[in-house]
């Protein structure tokens, strides 16, 4: 087991890839009661390309396999998993993002009954044609909830305002027509593939003994026979910088309207340093120009464009990335008018150093904050871990960064062409 | 893993608490002033808070505010006012990065205690008076606070059950305060009402995380030396049993789930020795999803959205939350009854005791991993006026017998029945 000291954050963490392929990622914290499992595939809502594993042929599956896979995980022929958990004192969950699926628990007992668990409720699945027939009802049911929720709907419709092809423009679920469609035979299909240890991360965090968690995940692992895994491949569409719809607006019943701009920040593929620069740059740029102490957020909300709803977010991924500055506001247009000039300004500017030096201090002293969570270290490691990156390097890589990296990033930033607004409103 | 020590220094009258942790990268820093709730200050007490929020005579705007906890690293500022028994708490939290892991040399300790006492000591006033357009944007913001309480039908109906339960009594009062007050407040008035707040209130300071202590101590003490060395006396609430009619309060409103809330007298606190039977009590009755009321009302009988029991500590309160059908109120006011029954005659099995102990262990631990759970966790000792360590109560748990459980449940009493429920529609169907 390789064993790493980050001595900067005063961390200890071992990993080992098994000879099956799974990653093992323990990060030991017995001064914490609680400890975190969270067993994750690489794997979401924007693989619907890909070669199966032990096949040759390229093929295409349903909107909404990934998520309507994770719903039917928990289901056993004779069993509900999360009795379970309940059952050994741990809270059980998943969630199906648009490049992950992801099993986890939390415990204060029972610790090691629980990870058993875990790791064989998801290599174990059961699926019948009855049982998938049922779930289409169920989820089904979901979609519809999401497709009156007016903040995913905003959500969703600004991401697909801004992408043409690259599927991060589907609903994670799918529709309801597209649900139809799922068969038996699909889920097996995109398990067997994309469930491979070799595509998977088991990452611990918490109150555990390391040496008796390896042994027991080793153990585990050496029982269970697994296909081998040639090289995965997916397939993405090519996909423009410029966004596929300037102006998106949806209506549905809202008491106030919400207005989103999007930013399509990246349609390449990324990796490595060349990521965790941009990924850095961008999720403090935005909030140098957006957060509370900003002049931008000022002059939003002296002009009463804002409410306490306002928000910005921003992601990067392996192959796209975005960046959302919403609010409610019952004067959309000018609210969106209003935020392509101040980005559109941004062309121009220059930070000083001591505006970066403070943006970089903001930004070392959330990340430790954050890293106060168990969860937070254990999502961000295994999200990182699949780019290539270790976590655990990236306070010393925000240090590393100059005042001409943030400058050459804010000049090439904004380009009228990547900004889109999404609406919603009664009519 | 689980030992919490928490160390109490008194520095010239400054109440401080040292907790030393390495479960976290960010040091907490918590200021708790506390009074008797009180309905000539309960007003102020509710605005109050968010206008030292607003800044400081150094950093009088919320942008520069903002601008100085980015330069500390990106520290949060948080505050807001809370009940717990017959008091009134003001809580003001600065979260600040752990230099130990600032991979450069920074002052962020010298320069956030600093401020952290500036925004409580050095607020932004002039002339014996705070700014008056910050005070008046503060007094809409507090108003549309007190309105929005209707519109979570939950809250309200839980507050108009005190408001029947507790008439006459501190534990009364509205935490947000009163609309009508609101007008009488001015920025003036409320400077001075700071200042007696200032010399009067009894104050602790929480310092968590991992820390040299007499370093902080002497730290904190510079900086509150203006305050220190006053002698504050910690006015205990004065509980004067009541004399308890059963009462049933019925209102309406135009709403689809009528809401169902039962108010009980528990006549156990934080200070007595029953009172981690009093947790696994609540544990056993409506605490969690395997609970009687859940399972009995909302499972086996399907009538409630959701059945949930909780205590008050500080004042020796349960009360019953139901979500149901307007039609069923009768069967469910009967099935909740039925539960507190069987509470008294002990009709729960040791796996089932066994089983609610070991959930509440493991909520009280996921809380202890928590900064500022732990904190209010520890906070409770306080207002209870009673040290008991984390560590003691959840040996104290461990230990509960059914029969004290059931001992317990004799001493509770029903106080009100209060429904809310739509108009027009007949409760008794």
């Amino acid at each position: 087991m390789n064993k790493v000291l980050h001595q900067d954050i005063a961390e200890t963490i071992f990993s080992e890839k098994l000879d099956n392929g799974l990653t093992v990622y323990l990060l030991p914290k017995t001064e914490m009661a609680k400890t975190y499992a969270i067993f994750s595939t690489d794997y979401g809502s924007i693989d619907q390309r890909f070669i199966p594993i032990g096949k040759q042929e390229m093929i295409t599956v349903p909107e909404g396999v990934a998520h309507f896979l994770e719903h039917k995980l928990f289901e056993k022929e004779d069993h509900d998993v999360f009795a379970d958990f309940g059952k050994q004192g741990a809270s059980a969950n998943a969630f199906t993002s648009f490049t992950k699926t992801a099993y986890l628990f939390s415990a204060t007992s029972n610790i090691e009954e629980n990870v058993q668990t875990l790791i064989n409720f998801v290599q174990d699945p059961y699926f019948s044609e009855a049982s998938v027939e049922k779930e289409k009802g169920i989820i089904g049911q979901e979609i519809k909830m999401y497709d009156d929720q007016a903040d995913w709907q905003s959500f969703m419709g600004t991401i697909k305002s801004m992408f043409k092809n690259h599927p991060v423009n589907i609903d994670i679920a799918g529709t309801v027509e597209s649900i139809t469609d799922i068969t038996k035979d699909d889920l097996y299909t995109c398990y067997n593939t994309f469930y491979h240890p070799e595509n998977m991360t088991l990452f611990i965090a918490g109150n555990f003994n390391v040496e008796k968690m390896i042994d027991l995940i080793q153990t585990n692992q050496a029982a269970k026979t697994f296909k081998k895994m040639e090289k995965l491949v997916r397939e993405f569409p090519d996909e423009p910088e410029a966004v596929a719809m300037k102006e998106n607006k949806i209506i549905m019943p809202v008491s106030i309207p919400k207005c989103t701009i999007g930013i399509k920040e990246s349609t390449t593929a990324l990796s490595g340093e060349v990521f965790l620069k941009k990924d850095l740059l961008q999720s403090m740029v935005v909030d140098h120009y957006f957060s509370k102490g900003s002049v931008f957020y000022q002059e939003l909300y002296q002009s009463g464009l804002i409410d306490t709803s306002f928000y910005f977010e921003t992601t990067l991924e392996k192959n796209f990335g975005y960046t959302l500055i919403g609010t409610n506001t019952d004067q959309p247009e000018k609210f969106a008018e209003k935020v392509k000039e101040l980005l559109n300004s941004t062309n121009t500017e220059s930070l000083t150093i001591e505006e970066f030096t403070r943006m970089k201090k903001k930004k070392i002293g959330q990340l430790l904050r954050a890293m106060n969570s168990l969860e937070f270290i254990a999502n961000k490691y295994i999200h990182y871990h699949t780019i290539g990156i270790d976590f655990f390097d990236v306070i010393p890589a925000i240090q590393a960064l100059s005042l001409d990296d943030v400058n050459d990033f804010i000049r090439n930033w904004i380009d009228e062409d990547r900004l889109a607004v999404c609406t919603i409103a009664e009519k | 893993m689980l030992h919490i020590e928490e160390k109490r220094r008194n520095e010239n009258g400054l109440q401080l608490h040292f907790i030393q942790s390495k479960k976290y990268k960010t040091l907490n820093i918590v200021a708790k002033l506390r009074a008797p709730l009180n309905r000539e200050t309960i007003t102020k007490r509710a605005l109050l808070p968010y206008i030292l929020n607003q800044g400081s005579k150094r950093y009088p705007s919320k942008p520069e505010l903002q601008l100085k906890l980015d330069d500390l690293y990106g520290a949060v500022l948080s505050v807001d006012g809370s009940k717990k028994g017959d008091n009134h708490i003001i809580s003001i939290r600065l979260e600040l990065a752990n230099p130990k892991f600032i991979p450069e040399k920074t002052a962020i300790i010298d320069d956030g205690i600093r401020l952290f006492s500036e925004l409580l000591l050095d607020p932004n006033a002039a002339n014996n008076s705070f700014d008056e357009k910050i005070v008046e944007r503060e007094k809409n913001t507090l108003k549309s606070r007190i309105q929005a309480v209707k519109d979570d039908k939950m809250n309200y109906a839980n507050m108009r059950l005190i408001d029947a339960m507790c008439e006459g009594e501190a534990y009364g009062l509205h935490v947000h305060g009163y609309e009508e007050d609101l007008q009488e407040i001015t920025a003036a008035n409320l400077y001075e009402y700071y200042h007696s707040l200032i010399e009067e209130d009894s104050l602790d300071i929480y310092v968590l995380g991992d820390f040299d202590e007499d370093e902080m101590s002497r730290k904190i003490a510079a900086m509150f030396e203006r305050i220190g060395n006053k002698v504050r006396t910690v006015t205990q609430s004065n509980t004067i049993k009541k004399e308890i009619q059963t009462k049933e309060v019925i209102e309406t409103e135009n709403i689809q789930q009528a809401k169902l809330h039962i108010g009980y007298r528990t006549n156990t606190t934080f200070k007595d020795e029953d009172y981690a039977t009093l947790q696994v009590f609540n544990g056993i009755f409506g605490g969690f999803p395997n609970s009687k009321l859940f399972i009995n009302v909302r499972e086996k009988n399907s009538l409630a959205y959701y059945a949930s029991s909780r205590i008050e500590s500080h004042k020796g309160l349960l009360f019953v939350f139901s979500g149901i059908a307007p039609k069923d109120y009768q069967q469910a006011k009967d099935i909740i009854q039925l539960q507190m029954e069987a509470m008294k005659k002990g009709d729960f099995t040791e796996a089932e005791l066994q089983e609610t102990k070991d959930l509440i262990i493991n909520q009280l631990l996921e809380t202890m991993d928590h900064s500022q759970g732990l904190i209010e966790l520890l906070y409770q000792q306080v207002i209870g006026d009673r040290i008991i360590t984390p560590e003691q109560l959840i040996n104290n748990i461990r230990q509960v017998t059914k029969g004290q459980v059931t001992m317990l449940a004799t001493k509770i009493e029903e106080d009100t029945v209060y429904l809310l429920t739509s108009e027009g529609g007949k409760t008794n169907e």
